[in-house]
């Protein structure tokens, strides 16, 4: 799949509540459907979708375990989704920390004052 | 004494093509909105590793225009941006239209699309905050910013711009 394909993807996916929930749940440890499901007020084929849209976001993963199946969490498009941003990001961050120093010297520096100093 | 707390740049992305940087600094914010619209100000900071700045023309108010150009040191290209005034408010809101200027530098930014662009500026205890809100027009034009903010050499960042473009269309 395409980098940027992925990263629509992997946002997307984050645009939820519910499955930014999901995930956070999953940062603690793998879970079962009905585990996941247990939080919310939803039915398990309402979580279902969302586990699938997480899913094919690269997101998370099924174990092969038969009946249970647990979820886990996957990294990899997160961090890449973290430092897409992340860089652009820290263009903005070196140019302000520049701004800081213009910044400080405008103020060292006021305008002259008319009135005499003593 | 104490010392100040260090701000750091915040990136969200509102809508699929908007992205907003967020900023505080320890300064009032009439010298912040002065360090971003007088041209001697502007160029000690406005700018990109190895590129000077030898255009910076500000008209800051309502319809009039500004231009910036910066020039690499390394071999001479050029690009900049370019737009008009559409609320000055000063010290606390800035907005105008941003078009790019390729100049003689080869890159893959569409020149057509004026990004919409809109400061903010608050201040609470002798902090601003600044809030810049940036709509491209388009989810591709925002991504395809937001890729080219990726690295300090501009030139590499276009390249990996045109190969990304070049992959989308060979899909």
């Amino acid at each position: 799949m395409h980098a940027s394909h992925r990263l629509d993807l992997t946002f997307a996916a984050l645009a939820d509540p519910t499955r930014r929930a999901i995930l956070a749940r999953l940062a603690r440890g793998e879970a079962s459907v009905a585990e996941l499901a247990a939080p919310f007020k939803m039915s398990q084929p309402a979580i279902s979708k969302h586990l699938k849209v997480l899913e094919t976001a690269g997101l998370i993963s099924a174990g092969h375990e038969a009946n249970r199946r647990p979820r886990k969490i996957e990294g990899r498009p997160m961090k890449e989704a973290v430092a897409w941003l992340e860089e652009y990001r820290m263009f903005w961050e070196r140019r302000y920390q520049a701004l800081d120093e213009l910044l400080v010297q405008m103020q060292a520096t006021p305008p002259k004052s008319k009135r005499k100093r003593r | 004494m104490p010392t100040k707390e260090q701000f750091t740049a915040q990136v969200t992305l509102p809508s699929d093509t908007e992205v907003r940087v967020t900023r505080s600094f320890h300064a009032p914010r009439a010298l912040v909105w002065q360090a971003h619209t007088v041209p001697e100000l502007m160029k000690q900071w406005l700018g990109y590793p190895g590129w000077s700045m030898p255009v910076c023309i500000m008209d800051v108010r309502l319809g009039g225009k500004y231009r910036w150009r910066w020039h690499s040191d390394e071999d001479g290209q050029e690009f900049g941006f370019f737009g008009t005034f559409s609320e000055v408010s000063e010290p606390a809101t800035l907005s105008y239209d941003q078009y790019y200027d390729a100049g003689n530098f080869e890159s893959a930014m569409p020149a057509e699309t004026p990004t919409i662009i809109r400061s903010t500026y608050t201040e609470r205890d002798g902090i601003t905050t600044l809030v810049t809100l940036m709509d491209f027009g388009s989810k591709e034009a925002r991504d395809a910013a937001i890729s080219t903010g990726m690295t300090d050499g501009m030139e590499v960042s276009y390249q990996r711009l045109d190969a990304l473009v070049e992959g989308e269309e060979g899909k």
